[in-house]
């Protein structure tokens, strides 16, 4: 099977207590293994939305969602406890960081809930935390550490349990256009390791990295841009012209 | 799911560690509920074991009469007659009353004037006359020779058993009391015996404060007549002192012309019932200390409960973060409950070590002093009730934060900034 990621007209609205805000208005999306994706749109277009629900942090109301071949719906909380751990690896833009874990308990802590020993699982976090350059950091606890270091902490957290997908919100939102260079290369490393790369994000440069771009305009796809021998080509919704 | 999987608890573990301060907080509740109530119990057992160590040696079957005025008209007698028990009760009593297990008169006299004198050495001190029976009635520990015997009540002889206190005053220290002459009310006597009470009640005054002499002595030598002032009599085994008291009451109206309904014309008095009082406000004390006790406990476990719904809600986001890595709604559970019942188990363990601490080292500074109060401590057994105590408080405390912790949406707790 090539498909990762089959979403069919998939409708999202939150309740508040004055009107439901509709977020997310029947959305068609199909990602394929390895493909390294970026979602762009304005606040309130409903990309972070969608990320949760692909993340299954998060519900969604009508449509379709297969991952990896199996459809994701009215999951109990457990069964998405196991999914999220064993599936996906989440990259945050607050990093999201235990602070009173040190970086080596960090990386190590979605292992503790797939009942790796402590002495197995501390030791693939140190395999992680060295492959991002970050050995010499271990002990650190997260206050400690910069932003970038803080970032490719999450992202080792993120590869830890062998992830099918990342799923990044933003990853690049806190740190300065040096340090955003550096973790883009990071995931762009994984992506070609083979890891289905999905990232959220509203500045250029970072979707400039990846394979293809979706445009979310109010909840809809406004169009898909592909990278093609190296140059994007832009492919008009033709649901959203038909509007 | 394993409660005591020592990953979960290593886990558990950097969780309270790293938080000290919070930890602390969430604990001190019931570590001073669990003080507090180690502390009570154990200084209530001392204030019991107190009381108990000083009614012991004293026969707790025991039963004393005392004549007094009567009250009532009878037989030609007016009321407010002046009347006393004389030697011919006893053989009437002895007859009948079969319940009986030991019977003695008692005479009292002296206390003044320093009646007790050896040479230059004198003092104030009572004087009492009593049988050979006394002594099994009113255990004494004798230090030196003798307690008196049937053969002093039959030769009325010029013996005497001096308190402890007395031997100090009277003689050197280490010097043999026994067979040395002492004045008592202006009469020599022979010293047998140095007695030391065995029991903090005593009859009349302080073994150690007391000269005792053979009765039948005593009523010829103080010109007594045949007069006795007081009876001290025990119950035979299996008796209650109820039966042989109210035996005694009625043949002591009979031989003396007393109205049976006449309740005052004899003074008596029940051991056992006073002790009865006694276990009542043992029982009682011991009731109020674990209420208060564990009133306190369970405020602190209420404590508990509050800064961990607290702490729960300001660690959102580590639930979050959890959540988003896989954790299941019982993993979380399981975290907030075990960190409630680790913490939980901790400080009250802490407040029994404490609490067990201070009991002992109020016990050695008591040791010397105060009788009412000893060995305070407490159980083994209190101690692992407490433990159990504490486990069962602990889930109860860690019950709602967790159900709180369980109810946190991933989604909603990672966006939190």
């Amino acid at each position: 099977m090539r498909r990762m990621i089959e979403i069919r007209q998939l409708h999202k609205s939150y309740h508040t207590e004055a009107l439901p805000l509709h977020v997310l208005k029947g959305i068609d999306l199909h990602i394929d293994k390895g493909e390294y994706v970026s979602i762009m749109g304005a606040s309130g277009s409903g990309k972070s939305t969608l990320l949760n629900i692909i993340g299954i942090l998060d519900t969604y109301d009508a449509g379709d969602y297969y991952l990896n071949g199996s459809l994701i719906k009215d999951l109990s909380e457990t069964q998405a406890a196991r999914y999220r751990n064993e599936m996906i690896g989440f990259v945050f833009q607050s990093f999201n960081l235990i602070n009173f874990k040190n970086a080596l308990e960090n990386v190590a802590l979605p292992l503790y809930y797939k009942k790796v020993s402590r002495k197995k699982r501390n030791i693939i976090a140190m395999e992680h935390l060295d492959k991002m350059g970050l050995k010499d950091w271990a002990h650190h606890l997260p206050n400690e550490l910069s932003g970038g270091q803080k970032q490719r902490v999450a992202i080792a957290r993120a590869m830890i349990s062998n992830p099918k997908i990342i799923l990044a919100d933003e990853p690049t939102g806190a740190l300065d256009s040096n340090t955003t260079i550096e973790v883009m290369e990071v995931l762009t490393n994984l992506n070609k390791e083979g890891i289905t790369t999905i990232i959220v994000t509203h500045e250029k440069s970072v979707s400039d990295a990846t394979n293809r771009i979706i445009h979310l305009k109010d909840g809809m796809i406004e169009y898909e841009t592909n990278k093609a021998n190296g140059v994007h080509v832009t492919t008009t919704n033709l649901n959203y012209q038909s509007l | 799911m394993k409660i005591f999987d020592l990953d979960r608890l290593q886990e558990i573990w950097i969780t309270i560690t790293h938080n000290k301060s919070r930890s602390v907080l969430t604990a001190f509740g019931v570590f001073w509920g669990m003080l507090m109530l180690v502390l009570m119990v154990g200084a209530g057992a001392a204030l019991e074991r107190g009381i108990s160590s000083q009614v012991e040696g004293f026969a707790t079957n025991s039963a004393f009469f005392a004549s007094s005025p009567t009250t009532i008209p009878y037989k030609g007698f007016q009321k407010g007659r002046n009347w006393n028990m004389t030697n011919s009760d006893i053989p009437v009593i002895r007859q009948r009353v079969k319940e009986l297990q030991y019977l003695s008169p008692v005479l009292f006299a002296g206390g003044n004037d320093d009646n007790v004198v050896r040479g230059e050495k004198k003092g104030s001190y009572l004087v009492k006359g009593c049988y050979p029976e006394y002594d099994l009635i009113e255990k004494s520990k004798l230090l030196y020779g003798r307690y008196i015997n049937d053969i002093d009540i039959a030769e009325r002889r010029k013996v005497c058993i001096i308190g402890e206190r007395i031997y100090e005053v009277l003689f050197n220290k280490g010097e043999d009391p026994t067979g040395q002459q002492i004045r008592v009310n202006g009469i020599y006597f022979q010293v047998i015996g140095v007695a030391r009470s065995t029991s903090g009640v005593s009859i009349g005054g302080r073994t150690e404060e007391t000269v005792v002499m053979p009765f039948s002595t005593m009523q010829q030598a103080f010109n007594q007549g045949n007069i006795i002032h007081f009876l001290a009599a025990t119950a035979d085994n299996g008796i209650p002192v109820k039966v042989v008291q109210d035996k005694i009451l009625e043949v002591l109206k009979l031989q003396h012309q007393i109205s049976p309904d006449d309740k005052d014309a004899v003074f008596s008095m029940n051991i056992e019932e006073q002790f009865k009082m006694f276990n009542y406000l043992g029982i009682g004390i011991s009731a109020l200390i674990w209420i208060v006790g564990l009133g306190t406990l369970i405020a602190g476990t209420i404590g508990v409960s509050n800064i961990m719904l607290v702490t729960v809600r300001e660690r959102t986001k580590e639930i979050g973060i959890r959540r988003a890595l896989g954790a299941t709604p019982k993993n979380i559970i399981g975290q907030i409950l075990s960190e409630s019942i680790v913490l939980t188990v901790i400080a009250g363990v802490t407040g029994i070590v404490v609490g067990v601490g201070l009991l002992r080292a109020t016990g050695i500074v008591l040791s010397q002093g105060d009788q009412f109060f000893k060995d305070p401590q407490i159980s083994f057994t209190m101690a692992v009730a407490s433990l159990i105590i504490l486990l069962v408080i602990g889930t109860f405390a860690g019950y709602i934060p967790a159900q709180r912790a369980m109810m946190i949406k991933p989604v909603e707790a990672i966006s939190e900034e």
